[in-house]
């Protein structure tokens, strides 16, 4: 028997479960997947949690359920991964071999890594919600603070669901104006990049956005610290935002295990063949999902058309077989505008998000780079999709894991 | 679109960052760097060197990640490309602007 070992049973290590027991010979493999916790969270939903859009228990359902049948299930912290043994370290000395190993250890935020973040007033005025710990706090905040400054910040680039925090800053302004208290909230977004925008096609098409809701933009901020007791927070030139209310995304870096196991970059992400899937270093581990550090979105939608194609690259490298140098980085993304509207983003590695349909061109329902409900409807049962279709491993009809270009209203690439 | 740098005409986008790295040199940097009033030295050009190789890996550039590399520290870089250091260094070394997906 040969062993082919999952780490991690978040988005993209339970759909390459479920992709390849029904792919790999059961006589000749074992499919094993690990993970310490027990919860599987629907992530996209911490962003509507603060607003008591979602209900808690509609973003978490046990993992174990969407670990199909055949799939060896450990519950269980993962201590080290021993590439040149082929074996990884479980929690209490337990080893596990392999023959293929997939990594899907996902990415964290590490309030740590900023002075003054992680301090006594984290979950109190700073909050992150790209946790359910912290999307619940801070919707316990949320229900009964007064107004004052709400600064929604980013600390670096690359975070996971880089638009969630521009989507934070519209259905706040949506939230208090619901609560006829927007007069009493200043919201800023705080970017260490240049713009809320940093595309050409989507700033000119969407910037009215920030003006027409009142949210004011400070960019090129890079945060030095935060000053919790005199609540501003500050950066390198000392510029200095004050707040009342931060809604902060912290520096995000891959697992803990991936720096033990000394397989990661300075951000313990693990360097991976961007087309193939197949890590820098050893033939025999793929990598998927946010753990990667390919010049990619870290989003769900990209581990799902990753899934696609390292299925087919796993059966190609058993078989002996060149991969498939397929991976284009396509990501698709809904993003909320509040007021029950949303956008819907198309891209890939070298083309920017354009106007046109989607999924099928010409004919939609769902337009991209426009504001409409129809957009909104589909973010909406786009959670139905995810627990009972995506995760699942099943394939969205129309639309495909690389990019298509039909449809789209393209000039030039960049 | 084209655009005159010094003498050389290089292809560059709406914010006059330049599209193909292979246009890049180092007269093409120097007057790049003193249409925004920054006279390059041997300081610059380490960095310069250092963006450059990170962005050939596709290692997404960062402040800490900077910070960690050694090769310059913050306030440093912050006063060898004033106005914005990365947004700046970077379109001197001729690589594109950090950037989000939107």
């Amino acid at each position: 028997m040969k062993n082919l070992v999952i780490l991690g049973a978040g988005t993209a290590g339970t759909m390459m479960a479920n992709h390849l027991v029904s792919k790999l010979p059961k006589k000749e493999w074992e499919i094993t997947i690990v993970d310490q916790y027990k919860t599987h969270y629907y992530q996209p939903g911490f962003l509507f949690l603060p607003f008591d859009i979602y209900k808690p228990k509609q973003v978490k359902k046990v993992g174990k359920k969407f670990i199909p049948k055949g799939v060896q299930y450990i519950q269980k912290k993962i201590d080290l991964i021993r590439p040149d043994e082929n074996e990884v370290l479980l929690e209490g000395d337990e080893k596990l071999p392999y023959d293929i190993l997939i990594v899907a250890t996902g990415t964290k935020i590490a309030p740590d890594e900023i002075e003054g973040m992680a301090g006594p007033e984290w979950h109190k005025t700073i909050f992150d919600f790209y946790t359910y710990e912290g999307a619940k706090a801070l919707r316990d905040k949320l229900r009964d603070w007064e107004g004052g400054k709400l600064v929604v910040h980013i600390s670096e680039m690359p975070i996971k669901c880089p638009v969630a925090p521009l989507e934070f800053a519209f259905l706040a302004d949506s939230f208090f104006k619901h609560k006829e208290m927007r007069d009493k909230v200043d919201i800023t977004f705080v970017t260490p990049l240049a713009g809320a925008f940093t595309k050409p096609k989507a700033t000119e098409a969407l910037h009215y956005l920030l003006e027409e809701k009142g949210i004011k933009e400070v960019t090129d901020f890079n945060i030095e610290r935060v000053d919790f007791e005199n609540k501003k927070i500050i950066d390198y030139i000392d510029t200095e935002v004050p707040y009342d209310l931060l809604v902060t995304v912290p520096p995000n870096l891959g697992d803990a295990v991936i720096e033990r196991s000394g397989m990661g970059d300075d951000s313990n992400f693990v360097p991976t063949d961007k087309a193939t899937l197949q890590t820098r270093d050893y033939k025999n581990i793929f990598a998927l999902g946010d753990a990667t550090n390919l010049p990619a979105s870290k989003a769900g939608s990209v581990a799902h058309f990753e899934a696609e194609i390292l299925t087919e690259n796993i059966l190609r490298y058993i078989e002996g077989k060149p991969l498939k140098e397929e991976f284009d980085g396509h990501a698709n993304c809904f993003i909320e505008t509040g007021n029950g509207k949303a956008l819907l983003i198309d891209f890939n590695y070298t083309h920017e998000p354009v106007d046109g349909t989607f999924p099928l061109p010409g004919i939609g329902p769902l337009q991209l780079l426009k504001e409409s409900r129809t957009n909104h409807m589909g973010k909406m049962a786009f959670r139905w999709i995810y627990w009972n279709m995506l995760i699942k491993g099943r394939h969205i009809p129309f639309v495909s894991a690389t990019m298509t270009e039909k449809g789209k209203n393209f000039e030039a690439v960049n | 679109m084209k655009k005159l740098v010094g003498q050389t005409e290089v292809n560059v986008n709406e914010e006059g960052y330049l599209t193909d790295f292979n246009e890049w040199n180092k007269n093409v940097a120097e007057n790049l760097a003193e249409e925004h009033d920054i006279k390059l030295t041997e300081r610059h050009w380490e960095v310069i060197a250092y963006l450059q190789g990170q962005h050939q890996k596709e290692e997404p550039l960062s402040i800490r990640g900077i910070k960690k590399s050694g090769v310059i520290d913050i306030k440093e870089f912050y006063a060898l490309f004033p106005g914005g250091p990365l947004k700046m260094s970077t379109l001197i070394a001729g690589i594109p602007k950090p950037k989000s997906c939107i």
